[in-house]
């Protein structure tokens, strides 16, 4: 195994991958920015630290799985399998062109390294628990399958009847993570369908439930390796994360869930994420 | 023409009854025997959908979701994904008549080859009434790329159909009913998905039918023999991909077609019949089917008889549109 990464060279990965988003938003002109940057520290700790995978060998049959339950979030998968060296950053400015592999919503079939189609809310977990499932049945019992969920997707049923089933059969090599974003389109979600307490709702359902600052890389690491200690039942990490996090205008506004910054916009995020919130000067100015 | 090996008589005194969901228990089980890979998943409905033979058999792969059809089939895509051949089975009005997204989503885009069983479907679910009578699946089905839509016509058809669901790359999805319906084919009989069958050759009249109601074309056929129509029966037990070469043969030949379903006409059979003949070979059709309204509660034989789905049905519709023709020319 390759020597593994500081949490410092971790969390400039990650500002990294804010930057690319930004930039393939402004370009595709549509699309969702608040998930995708609030979930860049969650990804890019998976893809370059948690994650048994190779970015060269896509369908190698010991990997880990990472499945995008909430697809409009794609942008960050992408940007993160493109540092990760599964295919070549040029090519995440294609985003949501014709033609392009990088679909809006993202579809397996044309991009290698995709687990699932997903798009249409609350179908991650049940498509987990049917791989865990097989898994078991196959005797591989060292493969996990990481789940990435967004908070509003939880008002889908589909989402609930998973989590009896994957429970029910104590598949624990399933590891589900909710974005805590607090956001939905349609506003907060607890004034669009409250949530809350939803630690509460999954331990009912029989879930372990660790909870986490979501943008904290090494609290993330953290988190799953405990995830993975747990074998009595399968584990819900609700990682609490800020909305938009790393741009100051787009933080807690839900108004950015499915919304994509102006060419002036993407400049004052870029400049931004680049001087990391004015710390250091930009090379690019 | 090559042998269908079907049944010497066709006489309801002469034909054993069996129902079609009897015939896919016994090929699910046959099927998991040949191929460790198959797996079957239920919705609570072990025993109505005959998955139970399969499932006493093989209880390390066999998976019970509850009565949850959006989980359902949604596992089948995650089984399917680790090299799975997943059988899912619910009732028909249930799956695939409540998680059609699903199936749309992660099923068919995501192009995992889960095999969709729904049972009860047709008015042979009789007493139960509109709610659980499945009329539209094939409409809903069909017009899903990448999707195989099948229906057999008997237990027999169904056991060798769900043998070749499970060599199948591709997502399938079969329909079966409730009540014991007569067996028209043989252990020798050829299944092959997407090729119909002239079960009985004519001249004046084509009539296609699918699943139970070619039993009932067989029946009609025989009748307008007798009155002097010679009627070509087609069965067509995969409704997609259609059997077009066979279809538009039969439908060149005669001129005249009919089309019965215990289904939707709009998007069933008729609807792609329709669809066949108005791009290919305009034919003048006549559609029996369910002509945009529910079931209801009763036996089903009251039920066939008040919707116009009985032999006699479609003698009837067979002299309508024979001397429509004469009239006409």
């Amino acid at each position: 195994m390759t020597q593994k990464l500081t949490i410092t060279e971790l969390e400039t990965i990650a500002n990294n991958i804010r930057i690319d988003i930004i930039k393939m938003l402004e370009r595709a002109g549509s699309g969702h920015s608040a998930g995708p940057m609030d979930l860049a520290d969650i990804f890019t700790a998976l893809y370059f630290d948690i994650l048994k995978h190779d970015p060269k060998k896509p369908d190698w049959d010991q990997r880990d799985i990472l499945l995008l339950s909430n697809g409009h979030c794609v942008p960050v998968l992408y940007a993160t399998m493109a540092q990760a060296g599964y295919f070549e950053r040029e090519e995440l400015m294609t985003l949501r062109k014709f033609g392009s592999r990088l679909q809006g919503h993202p579809e397996r079939t044309r991009l290698p390294g995709l687990e699932n189609t997903s798009g249409p809310l609350g179908c991650g977990l049940s498509q987990a628990a049917g791989m865990a499932l097989a898994m078991r049945m196959n005797r591989q019992l060292h493969r996990y399958i990481y789940v990435v969920m967004g908070d509003g997707e939880q008002n889908e049923g589909n989402v609930w009847e998973a989590a009896m089933l994957v429970s029910k059969y104590k598949l624990n090599n399933v590891i589900a993570i909710t974005d805590r974003n607090n956001i939905q389109i349609d506003g907060p979600t607890e004034l669009v369908m409250p949530l809350e307490d939803l630690r509460a709702k999954w331990e009912a359902f029989g879930w372990h439930v660790i909870e986490i600052d979501g943008n904290n890389i090494e609290a993330f690491i953290d988190a799953t390796a405990m995830a993975r200690a747990i074998v009595e039942k399968p584990v819900m990490i609700i990682a609490h994360t800020v909305a938009g996090k790393g741009v100051d205008f787009m933080e807690y506004d839900f108004h950015w869930h499915g919304t994509a910054p102006n060419a002036e916009q993407a400049k004052l995020a870029l400049h931004e994420l680049r001087t990391l919130g004015g710390k250091i000067k930009s090379e690019h100015e | 023409m090559t042998n269908l090996h079907l049944v010497d008589s066709m006489k309801l005194k002469d034909v054993v009854i069996e129902p079609i969901r009897k015939g896919f228990g016994r090929g699910l089980l046959e099927a998991g025997k040949r191929n460790e890979n198959v797996v079957a998943v239920c919705a609570d409905l072990t025993d109505s959908t005959q998955i139970s033979l399969f499932a006493k058999e093989f209880p390390e792969r066999f998976v019970e979701v509850g009565i949850a059809e959006q989980n359902l089939v949604t596992v089948g895509s995650g089984l399917a994904a680790q090299g799975k051949i997943p059988f899912v089975s619910s009732y028909a009005a249930f799956s695939p008549g409540r998680n059609w997204e699903q199936i749309r989503t992660t099923i068919c885009l995501n192009d995992r080859p889960v095999k969709i069983v729904g049972s009860h479907a047709g008015l042979y679910t009789g007493a139960d009434g509109a709610t659980h009578q499945m009329l539209e699946d094939i409409a809903l089905m069909r017009v899903l790329p990448n999707m195989v839509v099948i229906a057999p016509g008997d237990s027999l058809e169904a056991e060798k159909a769900t043998l070749a669901m499970a060599e199948d790359s591709r997502p399938n999805y079969i329909r079966l009913s409730r009540e014991a319906t007569p067996i028209m084919t043989t252990a020798k009989s050829p299944f092959e998905i997407g090729k119909a069958y002239v079960y009985t050759g004519g001249t004046d009249v084509t009539i296609i039918s699918t699943g139970t109601m070619t039993y009932q074309a067989m029946l009609a056929a025989e009748m307008l023999f007798k009155e002097g129509i010679d009627a070509e029966v087609v069965h067509v037990p995969t409704i997609k991909p259609l059997d077009n070469v066979t279809i538009l043969e039969s439908a060149r030949k005669t001129g005249l077609v009919i089309t019965v379903e215990e289904a939707q006409i709009n998007g069933g059979l008729g609807g792609a019949v329709a669809e066949l003949l108005g791009e290919e070979l305009p034919t003048h059709i006549k559609r029996l089917g369910m002509r945009d309204h529910f079931g209801e509660s009763g036996k089903p034989e009251e039920l066939f008889e008040n919707f116009g789905l009985t032999a006699k049905h479609i003698a009837l519709a067979a002299h309508e549109i024979t001397s429509n023709k004469k009239a006409r020319s």
